[in-house]
């Protein structure tokens, strides 16, 4: 498995350290309430098939990615800087 | 059924093995059943099995989408002991563990349990206080397991290297009637128990949906038409999600694959299970004399039932220092299953939100020691409409309650 870096490059999946699905970006305020939190720690959709997850490219620039990905076949659909993807989702 | 014995061979033998008869029957599905397992294996299987047999409940189908024991049961390293930390696990994987050694019998079906003994090595001084504690734990909860010292190892398993550079062998915790048993028998003979009891074990058919109306169910869809149920267990490991989904609720589960590897046979040279789980990697000598090596799970969600390359150099590297016998062994086999990780690596045996359904699910890297056990408590949950006490720290609420059952520890490897 190889993910394309938006400043790296294509690079091999043992330069990057996996941080979970896409959704941990958006954590429930301070005043949320027990549902959500629940939701938010423990209650995952674990798809099998397209799904978003964030990657750090530890061994390389160090930024944290956000990466659509196919859990059945390993292909990688499209790569974008969390920070950023964060910013046009905001 | 007819009964496996010495006899019934020496008879099969003078007429050139015509007379046996299939081992379950393949039926047709009907229009409904009193309860409909999702998933023949073990854990689904074993769950038919102990409501036929503890709770006289036989109208069950149990629907599995590949052919039984094709999954994680078919798959795994069959390492089987009860050594764990907290007492909910301690009880049911001891109930299991106690249950495999009359298991042969029970189904007349040769499992071949081998209860030769699984050695947990401590490889740094912080395992060695995990390990030294978690056989005071056991002391307590009934369970016999001992800390031995590395000459012990050494007599144990003499093609350890126990003075390893980098991970010298500290001692081990010893538990003399764990071992292994065969994975595939475990799930025919289930499967062959259940069939003898009228139930219907229907290979080949996916469950696509699942009908409800409003928070009852009612049925499944399938690729052989809609069934009927007002019982629902849902039993499919790293598919739980998927299966979770079309009920409409989420789990606390993860699905990654983890992978195993076997050498080409050589002669008898360890009779004990070790485990490392420092290093991520533990090894058993198969019946035929193959190397049998597991470690660590990917380290990312996916369904690809293959593993990484990765992951096995990691294992072998690792293996290779504290086992040098096995640098020059070819490895024969690879392959991987999809296990379903919760976050406290403990399992969910549990009503859940739609009334009528239940799930079997979470046992992760270590659940074929669980089978009868798991299979135990899950019929008696199922039977009653309510989990007993071998299930009931399991449930889904420990979550969001906050009550998780850590063994990360006890788990930290893959077995
Ligand atoms: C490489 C490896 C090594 C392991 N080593 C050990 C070990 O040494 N000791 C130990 O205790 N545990 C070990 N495990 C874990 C153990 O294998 C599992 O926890 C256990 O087998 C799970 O059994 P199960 O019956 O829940 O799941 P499975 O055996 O996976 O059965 C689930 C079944 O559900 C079916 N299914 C899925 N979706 C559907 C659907 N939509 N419709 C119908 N059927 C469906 C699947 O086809 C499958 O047959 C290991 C696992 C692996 C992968
Ligand atoms: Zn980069």
């Amino acid at each position: 498995m190889r993910i394309t870096c938006p400043l790296c490059g294509d690079r091999d999946l043992r330069e990057f350290t996996y941080g979970g699905a896409a959704v941990y970006m958006d954590r429930p305020g301070a005043d949320a309430d027990l549902d959500a939190l629940d939701a938010y720690l423990h209650l995952r959709d674990n798809p099998a098939g397209p799904t978003e997850e964030l990657w750090s490219h530890d061994m390389g620039c160090r930024a944290w990615l956000k990466v659509r990905r196919d859990t059945v076949t390993h292909e990688i659909l499209g790569t974008a800087l969390a920070a950023e993807a964060k910013r046009g989702a905001g | 059924m007819k009964r496996y014995s010495a006899f019934a061979i020496a008879r099969e033998a003078l007429r050139h093995h015509t007379g046996w008869d299939r081992a379950w029957g393949s039926p047709e599905p009907k229009k409904s059943y009193d309860v409909i397992i999702v998933g023949a294996g073990g854990h689904g299987l074993a769950t038919a099995y102990y409501l036929g047999r503890n709770h006289g409940i036989t109208n069950v189908a149990v629907l599995e989408k590949g052919w039984l024991g094709g999954g994680n049961t078919g798959r795994n390293t069959t390492i089987i002991r009860s050594n764990y930390l907290r007492d909910p696990s301690a009880a049911i994987y001891e109930k299991s563990r106690s249950l495999y050694e009359t298991l042969s019998q029970d189904l007349n079906y040769n499992i071949m349990f081998s209860p030769r003994g699984v050695l947990m090595l401590g490889q740094t001084q912080h395992e060695v206080r995990a390990y030294k504690r978690t056989a005071h734990a056991n002391a307590l909860q009934g369970i016999e397991t001992s800390w031995v010292g590395p000459e012990r190892v050494k007599e144990l398993c003499p093609i350890i290297n126990i003075d390893g550079p980098r991970y010298p062998v500290l001692g081990g915790l010893w538990q003399a009637r764990a071992g292994t048993a065969r994975h595939d028998a475990v799930a025919w003979g289930y499967a062959r128990a259940c069939s003898d009891m009228g139930m219907d074990i229907i290979q080949k058919c996916e469950v696509t949906g699942i009908r409800r109306e409003g928070d009852k169910v009612t049925g499944v869809d399938t690729n052989r038409g809609t069934i009927g149920t007002k019982k629902l267990c849902i039993v499919v490991a790293g598919h739980s999600g998927v299966l979770a989904d079309m009920a409409g609720f989420r789990l606390p589960v993860e699905s990654v694959a983890l992978q195993a590897l076997v050498s080409e046979p050589i002669k008898p040279a360890m009779d004990i299970v070790v485990m490392a789980n420092t290093v991520h990697g533990y090894m058993s000598q198969s019946d035929k004399g193959e190397m049998v090596i597991g470690g660590g799970a990917d380290g990312f969600n996916n369904y690809t039932q293959r593993g990484s390359f990765q992951h096995i150099e990691e294992t072998i590297r690792a293996l290779v220092e504290t086992f040098p016998i096995i640098s020059r062994l070819k490895m024969l086999r690879q392959w991987g299953g999809i296990v379903d990780m919760t976050g406290d690596r403990s399992p969910i045996i549990s009503r859940t939100p739609v009334e009528g359904i239940f799930i079997n699910c979470g046992w992760g890297t270590g659940g074929f020691k669980a089978i009868p056990g798991s299979g135990w408590a899950t019929a008696e949950m199922v039977a009653r409409g309510a989990p007993g006490d071998l299930a009931a720290p399991f449930s889904l609420d420990r979550f969001r309650e906050g009550r998780m059952i850590d063994e990360s520890v006890a788990a930290a490897v893959a077995h």
